[in-house]
């Protein structure tokens, strides 16, 4: 038997994540300076997404006998998480410190995350996506439980490592089961007997619906989506932060290779599930999103829906859907990073996480204010905000795709849930402020980080062509 | 042609004095950011001139069009043009802002730049709506003038500013939405298109054009607002400050009628056919039953809120009777409704400003202490009630005529309007300012300064110079009205 080397350059970002997680955790027991972790770690990111940018080739290339994969939209969807994760660490820094986790497991654990992302982003192959997700899950698993001393974010890691093994439990099942049926963990071969319209479908049908099943806990949609607002509420906000950001854009990879490459032939079998689920999610998450006091737990909530309007994208099964999906997809990123940064920025030694904390932040912070109310109404899906262009791709996939009634519960869900968008507004704009002010540090960095990432929503808002063309043409070359 | 055309700088020199104002900063430079928000209004209103002199009379085309890509990934272009139409609202609305400006001067206190900039903002928004030959382009106008008018209903209202202001968002937002899957579906029967005009050609079986017609008339009725999605209108009148009734009165509704005269007819003339009886039936109810309850108002502000709701009830009830004088009617009285609602809400604020109340019951014998002010609210009274030589009574007599032509009941029941308008306005007029001094606040004021006397003398000129020779004004828009009649009676339904 010979053996022959694959060819690593597909995985080069990949190997120098790994690599520079390792020095992070070395450099951590070395140096008593924490600073060296954080600008290692943004190194590192910086340096993967030089990688992406130069190992990227039009076409799409496989590696490890056809188990990964790198093509446009792997391109695309690393970029912005490695961005997303930046932003990230860039915001938690001033938390992180407020709390005493700055220190080089918060950023190790970041990194491993990230590569368990890029894995998911490029698996080919079950197990390979597998790998992917548990290396992420299990890093988020260890963020959320950072802060030992807290019973409220212990509690939320114990939630989310139980239920999230049982979804990866679920998700194992699936892919046994439609092993058995096409014989093979490849998702092109997969593809291929899947499409052959064999006989004897059940133990495929049987296999979807535990796929799904696990993606919907992983992407947290309704009805797998209990966690979400535990898991968001109790972790440190900065973890939060994280969570709420990059592992989406991962979890829509993960489902667009699982469904779309693996098992796109039997489109007319996930579709009717992800249509119930979307729709759920949009009920569930703009209705309870309503009666939350808790600022984290609203957005959790409220992620949810954003999470329903993806699946929405999704289950159009056109490459328009697809397209609207991934968009949807990377300004959801966008946003919840500006809000969540927002929320971590604010909480340096305590968390200001109600409500309540925010009122009449206009008097106090005007600029922080206006920041967070254009990411709200971003939210809300109101022009010219980059939310609206999300929806709007949205809507218009499933409507060319016949699914009218859909996009009008949708539209109709999305009223309901301005009205909690508005609610934050008013808080901050309308109430007399709160009688103890907030107290931070200010940072430079981190309010010009916050500046330019709501300046972008607005912006991208305006010009949405730039982005929207970058989905575009990913998906086009990676799909074609 | 130049460069930036006039229409975009209609839209973006408002707005960008707008954010001007609000990179000033804080509260210390008030007095700056007033001068800039005067000097934005007035470069805004300056820039919206030459598109009356220069305007083409003789033709229902597009004029000053602007078009360029914007997002070719929806083959959504930034497509600007006017009508005469649409054309005089950009003046109307430019004009207002200006007069809110200087309304707002000396009233507003706290976070002056803010609620200056915001108006500005607003203006330029509205100006885009009326100018936006887009779907997408239309509608990220339409939807984002409601976020500076919550903003101003909320800072600066009444004490019941939040309900109103949510109450005032949602229900308008659920037009919206509406409307937007209407334009997803017009983009797919038209083969992949957003531009209106297309849409005005597209032929479309009797059943979707009932779907879209309900689509828009959410969208739009909620906005004008017709009889029985009006209920946000008063609450959000009588919290909003004085700036913000006037551009609502005067502004934001002729936004939702001007939906119907360039979505409605236009593009699904004959599910608007179809549904004549319907349209007619809601307009009447609003002009007699909202007649009747503005009657019974002890609020000044609700009181001319329902006044509104009546007059715009004359407006659709034009539209629908698809003659000329009908149309042209309905324009002329939301023209004159701009200024005449608009004035009545600055006269009550006026009056606000110096008793701090709204009701009724808490003034009497006004004329005593503020004689210059009663005659000028005495003007936009007898105008509100639709007296001849002033605009109120060209658009009613207008609509008038029009109904007679098309059945005599309907022109009846229409024109209870002006004993109705007459008996609730003139009787709050008689309460409010004839009579003995009613208290010692009514005692104390002061009248009018010389600030408040421009801007009630600006628009006394345009009520009373509209109300003797409206004819400037009916013939920008006789072109583009005949247009719309015309292709309007074309059924579009595929044989």
């Amino acid at each position: 038997m010979t053996f022959a080397m694959p060819d690593l350059t597909p995985a080069l970002p990949e190997i120098f994540v790994l690599t520079m997680a390792c020095v992070v955790l070395i450099v951590d027991v070395i140096s008593n300076e924490r600073i060296w972790g954080y600008v290692l770690t943004l190194l590192a990111l910086l340096g993967a997404a030089a990688l992406t940018l130069i190992t990227a080739e039009q076409q799409t290339q496989f590696t490890f006998g056809g188990q990964y994969i790198a093509d446009a939209m792997g391109s695309v969807l690393k970029l912005m998480t490695y961005l997303a994760a930046i932003t990230a660490v860039v915001y938690s820094r001033g938390y992180l410190a407020g709390c005493n986790l700055f220190r080089g497991e918060y950023f190790s654990l970041a990194l491993f995350a990230t590569l368990g992302m890029m894995v998911m982003i490029s698996a080919n192959h079950f197990l390979v996506l597998y790998i992917g997700l548990e290396l992420l899950s299990l890093s988020l698993y260890a963020m959320v439980a950072l802060h030992r001393d807290s019973a409220q974010a212990t509690e939320a890691a114990m939630k989310y490592f139980v239920l999230g093994a049982l979804a990866s439990g679920l998700l194992l099942y699936g892919m046994s089961l439609i092993y058995g049926f096409t014989g093979s963990l490849d998702l092109d071969t997969i593809r291929n007997v899947v499409e052959s319209d064999r006989p004897d479908r059940l133990v495929l049908v049987f296999g979807i619906v535990f796929i799904v099943a696990g993606l919907g806990f992983k992407l947290g949609v309704a009805p797998f989506h209990m966690w979400v607002p535990d898991i968001y509420q109790g972790a440190p906000t900065a973890v939060t932060l994280f969570i709420g950001s990059a592992p989406k854009l991962a979890a829509f990879a993960f489902a667009m290779r699982l469904l779309v490459n693996g098992l796109h032939p039997a489109v007319g079998d996930w579709q009717g599930m992800l249509a119930v689920m979307a729709a759920a999610s949009l009920a569930i998450g703009n209705l309870a999103a309503i009666m939350q006091t808790n600022l984290k737990r609203m957005l959790a909530y409220s992620t949810i829906s954003h999470m329903g309007f993806v699946l929405l994208g999704m289950l159009s099964g056109t490459l328009a859907g697809y397209t609207g999906a991934m968009f949807y997809a990377i300004t959801y990123v966008l946003m919840s990073l500006g809000t969540f940064g927002i929320i971590t920025y604010v909480s340096q030694g305590q968390e200001v996480e109600n409500l309540d904390d925010y009122r009449g932040l206009n008097a106090s912070h005007p600029w922080l204010a206006a920041l967070m109310a254009m990411l709200m109404l971003s939210m809300t899906g109101l022009p010219p905000f980059v939310g609206f262009y999300a929806k709007l791709t949205i809507l218009q996939a499933l409507i060319g795709a016949g699914w009218l009634w859909l996009a009008v519960l949708a539209v109709f869900f999305s009223l309901i849930g301005a009205y909690y968008y508005l609610r934050v507004i008013k808080l901050m704009y309308f109430d007399s402020p709160r009688e103890v002010p907030l107290s931070f540090t200010p940072s430079g960095e981190i309010g010009g980080l916050l500046s330019v990432n709501g300046m972008a929503v607005l912006l991208l808002g305006i010009l949405p062509q730039p982005l929207l063309a970058l989905c575009i043409n990913a998906m086009q070359s990676s799909l074609q | 042609m130049e460069s930036i055309g006039l229409l975009s700088l209609a839209v973006w020199v408002p707005i960008l004095a707008g954010v001007l104002i609000l990179a000033t900063g804080g509260d210390k430079n008030a007095e700056g950011q007033r001068t800039l928000a005067l000097i934005g209004a007035l470069a805004g209103f300056l820039v919206t001139i030459p598109l009356w002199t220069g305007f083409n009379a003789g033709t229902s085309a597009m004029q000053f069009q602007e078009l360029s890509n914007w997002i070719p990934a929806f083959n959504v272009h930034y497509h600007l043009g006017v009508d005469g139409i649409a054309m005089p609202f950009i003046l109307l609305n430019s004009f207002t802002t200006l007069l809110v400006v200087l309304a707002g001067w000396e009233v507003i206190k706290s976070r002056v730049g803010q609620y200056m900039a915001a108006f500005l903002i607003q203006s330029g928004l509205i100006n885009g709506v009326f100018c936006a030959l887009d779907g997408v382009l239309f509608y990220v106008f339409f939807e984002a003038m409601l976020i500076p008018l919550y903003l101003i209903i909320g800072m600066w209202g009444g004490p019941n500013r939040v309900y109103a202001a949510i109450k005032f968002f949602l229900y308008t937002l659920l037009g919206s939405l509406m409307m937007l899957i209407a334009l997803i579906y017009l983009f797919f029967v038209s083969g992949g298109s957003f531009e209106i005009l297309n849409w005005h050609r597209v032929p479309l079986a009797m059943s979707a054009q009932i779907m879209l017609f309900v689509a828009f008339f959410f969208a739009f009725a909620v906005k004008v607002p017709m009889w029985p999605v009006h209920t946000w209108l008063p609450d959000a009148h009588v919290e909003a400050p004085t700036g913000g009734s006037v551009v609502l009165a005067a502004i934001t509704l002729k936004v939702g009628a001007y939906g119907f005269l360039r979505f409605i007819l236009p593009i699904v003339p004959d599910a608007a056919h179809h549904l004549t009886g319907f349209m007619v039936a809601l307009s009447l109810v609003a002009v007699m039953y909202i007649g009747l309850v503005a009657l019974v108002q002890a609020d000044m502000k609700k009181l001319i809120a329902y006044s509104s709701i009546a007059h715009m009830g004359f407006v659709t009830l034009g539209f629908f009777l698809f003659n000329s004088l009908g149309m042209e009617g309905g324009l002329i009285q939301m023209i004159s409704h701009g200024f005449v609602s608009g004035a009545l809400f600055l006269c009550v604020g006026v009056m606000y400003d110096r008793v701090h109340s709204r009701q009724i019951a808490d003034y009497g014998g006004v004329a005593n202490t503020m004689p210059k002010f009663a005659a000028f609210f005495m003007l936009f009274a007898m105008a509100n009630s639709g007296l001849p030589a002033t605009s109120g009574f060209i658009g009613e007599f207008m609509v008038v005529l029009g109904a007679v032509k098309v059945n005599f009941w309907w022109a009846a029941a229409a024109a209870t309007t002006l004993i109705f308008g007459a008996a609730y306005t003139l009787w709050m007029y008689k309460r409010v300012v004839f009579g003995p001094v009613a208290n010692d606040h009514v005692a104390t004021m002061r009248d009018i300064n010389g600030r408040e006397f421009t801007i009630l003398l600006l628009l006394a000129v345009c009520v009373l110079a509209m109300g003797l020779y409206p004819r400037p004004l009916t013939e920008v828009m006789h072109a583009s009205v005949n247009d719309l009649l015309v292709h309007v009676t074309h059924s579009k339904v595929p044989f």
